[in-house]
């Protein structure tokens, strides 16, 4: 009579998502690139020693940009960039969203109208707009592109975080906890948090191949990581001009871009399927 | 025991639960949910409330849990009146009367281990720390037929029937004075209903336990519940003795509710 | 000549596990049956079955023959004409039957328009009717209101007024008042039992609930984990029955029953 989604059957289910695994070679690449060049990089990132716009060769695995720059280290440079912009948007909008969307769900009256008005706005505001506004409060770096896409991005996950966190509360077993004699506070930790956990893991991982998105179209304009750093959006930028006769440098961080944001959204579906399966059996 | 003596037994003791001309009306809407309900709850006098949907019996229930304020009247245990805002007194509420509620999938929480689930009552109300709650645990399990290992699993791994023993085993780990169930069997098939209804007069029985039982079955009511209160539209329409009520109903409203209930043939 | 003939009708998972094993019944024009089995049983899955509904990922194998079409491995052309006018059904829950988003007399116009090719006035008079031969008061209110708008009986009578539209020569109805309250549960039984006499149509009947059975059904299969255990008529299903599983039903519904009883001796 009852349909539910018992937890057994994922038990059961063989546990091995082959989009995960392919998530999780792909994405591991761009950050294998991204480790390494912490402590190790073919050329410094100022160095013009090379001839300009070589194409690929022994000694630059990429060629070299129209400076002479060698194209493989800014492409791990940027491989660094792209991860560190994913990751700290991501937890700024997880910070950020979780600890409103909790509240708002537990908001009535004029607060509850308050919060929902401003995620409103805050959705909305354009993100090219929150970072100009903030690179000009601020400077142009890599934590202004973060600052601004964790911030928008934390109204997308407050909404979805309310709206789960108001689901979570109608079931009985909050109301037995409440019962039960267990707090409010105790109630978010010990039981809505873990159960809107698999949900929002999966839409941060969304929301990382976003943020890097997002980032590569701010350091294109400019508003991103500094030179001498090459983010993949500012060398999609310098490479512009010269994309006919050299195009290695637009082709390598567009590629690498393609990869890790792909990589990442398979992540998502692979957790999606482990954790929350939408083909849900039922029962008889 | 006669009629008379039973009624000054029943006077002389203080009641468990009262409400006193209780009335609940939710903002914004001019009906009360709820109007002008006075019920008395004694230990060892089990009460059900009978009546159809909207009849205002889950309202009801939620003044009765202290999860709800009345707009109009007074909510009292033990005699005096509830302050939802006491905490000393509500510790000691909630610590004796505890609860039972009607869809056993979504009363137990799908992340925690049964064990977890049984021992919140101890734990949140300070009774038993991690350690000391794994017996009683054990325990309350035992009582209501599920292996010890139990304790180790998640509530996926339970049938329905299982699942409301194991609602039934956390209302009753605290050992609680009153236990408030609302249509405790309704969603089970009925081989698995009257092992549970079997269940819950056994904990009358043999842990004292009163029952205030929200039900729009007849036969389930007449099985456990010493006092009947009738509802429709959110006022008590009759009450008294179950035996009395449903057996020679004085209101036309309770009369077409027992003449409705399908019976076998033969 | 018989209207529905099922042989040997097995229903499969996709990964394998058997939900209704080789199950046989058939019902001759204006004959009913009831099908009462618990949760897990298949009987809901088998009522599906026959009008070639069953969820994606599961498959049937076997036969089932209505008004001489085979419905296993039919495609959903074939299908389509079948339903409603060979065979129709009414659900245990009114509101996810019907369209939330459309007025309940555009949905009731839908099959109406559809089988019976009417138009304008015609169609409006015969959505009309279809809402008073199930005892609907104002008819033109109900027409106009949106599912949510009307009661949960008012909207079951409604997917009872859509099922007949197209006057089916078989009405299947599974669980049609479990979700439904005892005195709406009592009329509505009644009126499916008058409605389905009027017509004479054959009736296949399930329920958990052998007194509800009774009410509308002479003869009953008995389903337990997808297998049919024991057929007959209801009487002596209840009086003398012959399996296990069936003693164990009847003495269940039987015991729950007598608390009624005992407490109403005047």
């Amino acid at each position: 009579m009852k349909r539910r989604t018992s937890p057994a059957d994922r038990a059961n289910r063989p546990n091995r998502s082959y989009t995960l695994i392919a998530g999780c070679v792909l994405a591991g690449l761009i950050a294998l690139l991204a480790l390494v060049s912490l402590v190790w990089l073919p050329y410094a990132a100022d160095d013009t020693s090379g001839g300009r716009l070589t194409g690929p060769a022994a000694d630059h695995l990429l060629g070299t940009d129209k400076l002479g720059r060698d194209l493989f280290t800014q492409a791990m440079t940027g491989s660094r960039i792209a991860v560190e912009a994913g990751l700290g948007s991501v937890l700024v909008a997880a910070a950020i969203g979780v600890t409103l969307g909790v509240l708002s769900a537990f908001a009535q009256g004029w607060l509850d109208d308050t919060l929902s008005a401003f995620l409103d706005i805050l959705i909305a505001f354009p993100t090219l707009l929150l970072a100009m506004l903030i690179v000009a409060a601020r400077s142009a770096t890599l934590g202004s592109a973060v600052l601004a896409i964790g911030l928008a991005q934390s109204a997308v996950v407050a909404r979805l975080v309310r709206i789960l966190v108001k689901r979570v509360l109608a079931q009985d077993y909050i109301t037995a906890a409440r019962t039960s004699g267990t707090s409010w506070p105790r109630i978010v930790a010990g039981h809505v948090l873990p159960n809107i956990w698999p949900t929002l893991v999966v839409n941060l991982a969304l929301q990382f191949g976003l943020a890097v998105l997002a980032e590569a179209g701010l350091s294109y304009l400019g508003l991103g990581a500094p030179p001498p750093n090459a983010s993949w959006g500012r060398m999609l930028q310098e490479a512009q001009a010269t994309f006919t006769t050299a195009p290695a440098g637009a082709l390598a961080p567009g590629i690498l871009l393609v990869l890790l944001v792909i990589g990442v959204n398979l992540v998502a579906d692979g957790l999606r399927d482990t954790l929350d399966p939408a083909t849900r059996r039922r029962r008889a | 025991m006669t009629p008379v003596l039973e009624t000054r037994a029943l006077e002389t003791t203080t009641p468990v639960l009262e409400l006193d001309d209780v009335a609940l009306s939710y903002r914004g809407s001019a009906a009360p949910v709820v109007r002008d309900v006075s019920l008395t709850v004694r230990a060892g006098h089990s009460l059900a409330l009978v009546g159809e949907s909207g009849a205002g019996k889950t309202t009801l229930l939620r003044l009765l849990l202290g999860l709800a304020r009345p707009t109009a009247g007074t909510v009292r245990f033990d005699g005096e009146p509830l302050a939802l805002r006491d905490r000393e007194q509500m510790r000691r509420f909630r610590r004796g009367v505890q609860c039972v509620f009607q869809d056993p999938y979504s009363s137990l929480d799908p992340r925690r281990r049964v064990g977890a689930i049984v021992a919140e009552p101890l734990r949140s109300l300070g009774i038993a720390d991690r350690r000391t709650a794994a017996p009683k645990v054990a325990e309350a399990l035992e009582r209501v037929g599920l292996p010890a290992d139990a304790a180790r699993r998640y509530p996926h791994e339970f049938s329905g029937g299982q699942r409301q023993r194991i609602a039934i085993a956390r209302a009753t780990v605290c050992e609680p004075r009153v236990l408030l169930a609302d249509e405790p069997v309704s969603a089970l098939d009925v081989t698995t209903r009257v092992k549970i209804v079997d269940l819950l007069a056994e904990l009358k029985q043999e842990r004292g336990l009163t029952l205030v039982m929200v039900s729009h079955d007849l036969s389930v009511v007449a099985s456990l519940c010493e006092r009947t209160a009738v509802l429709e539209r959110g006022g008590v329409v009759e009450q008294g003795d179950t035996a009395r009520v449903l057996g020679d109903p004085a209101h036309p409203y309770t009369r077409r509710l027992v003449d409705s209930v399908p019976r076998l043939p033969g | 000549m018989t209207l529905l003939d099922i042989r040997g009708l097995t229903v499969r998972t996709a990964d394998g596990r058997t939900l209704v094993d080789d199950l046989s019944l058939t019902l001759g024009p204006g004959e009913r049956l009831g099908v009462i089995g618990e949760s897990g049983s298949g009987k809901s899955l088998t009522t599906l079955a026959v009008l070639g509904l069953l969820p994606e990922g599961m498959t049937a194998t076997g036969s089932v023959e209505l008004a001489g079409t085979q419905i296993v491995g039919a495609t959903e052309k074939r299908l389509t004409t079948v339903r409603g006018r060979d065979a129709a059904i009414v659900f245990q829950e009114p509101l996810t039957a019907l369209d939330p988003l459309m007025r309940v007399g555009r949905q009731l116009a839908e099959p109406l328009r559809g089988k019976r090719r009417l138009t304008g006035g015609a169609l409006k008079r015969a959505v009309a009717e279809a809402l008073e031969q199930v005892r609907l008061p104002e008819p033109d209110r109900i027409a106009r209101a949106f599912p949510h708008e009307i009661s949960g009986g008012q909207r079951q009578r409604v997917a009872l007024a859509m099922a007949l539209a197209c006057e089916p020569k078989l009405l299947i109805a599974d669980e049609p008042t479990t979700a439904l309250d005892v005195s709406v549960q009592a009329e509505m039984l009644a009126l499916i039992d008058t409605l389905v006499r009027e017509r004479e149509m054959a009736v296949l009947f399930v329920s958990h609930d052998l007194a509800v059975v009774a009410k509308v059904t002479d003869r009953a299969l008995v389903m337990k984990d997808g297998r049919a255990v024991e057929e007959g008529t209801v009487e002596r299903l209840v009086r003398a029955p012959r399996e296990e599983y069936t003693k164990a039903l009847v003495t269940s519904a039987r015991r729950l029953e007598s608390a009624l009883d005992l407490r109403s001796a005047p």
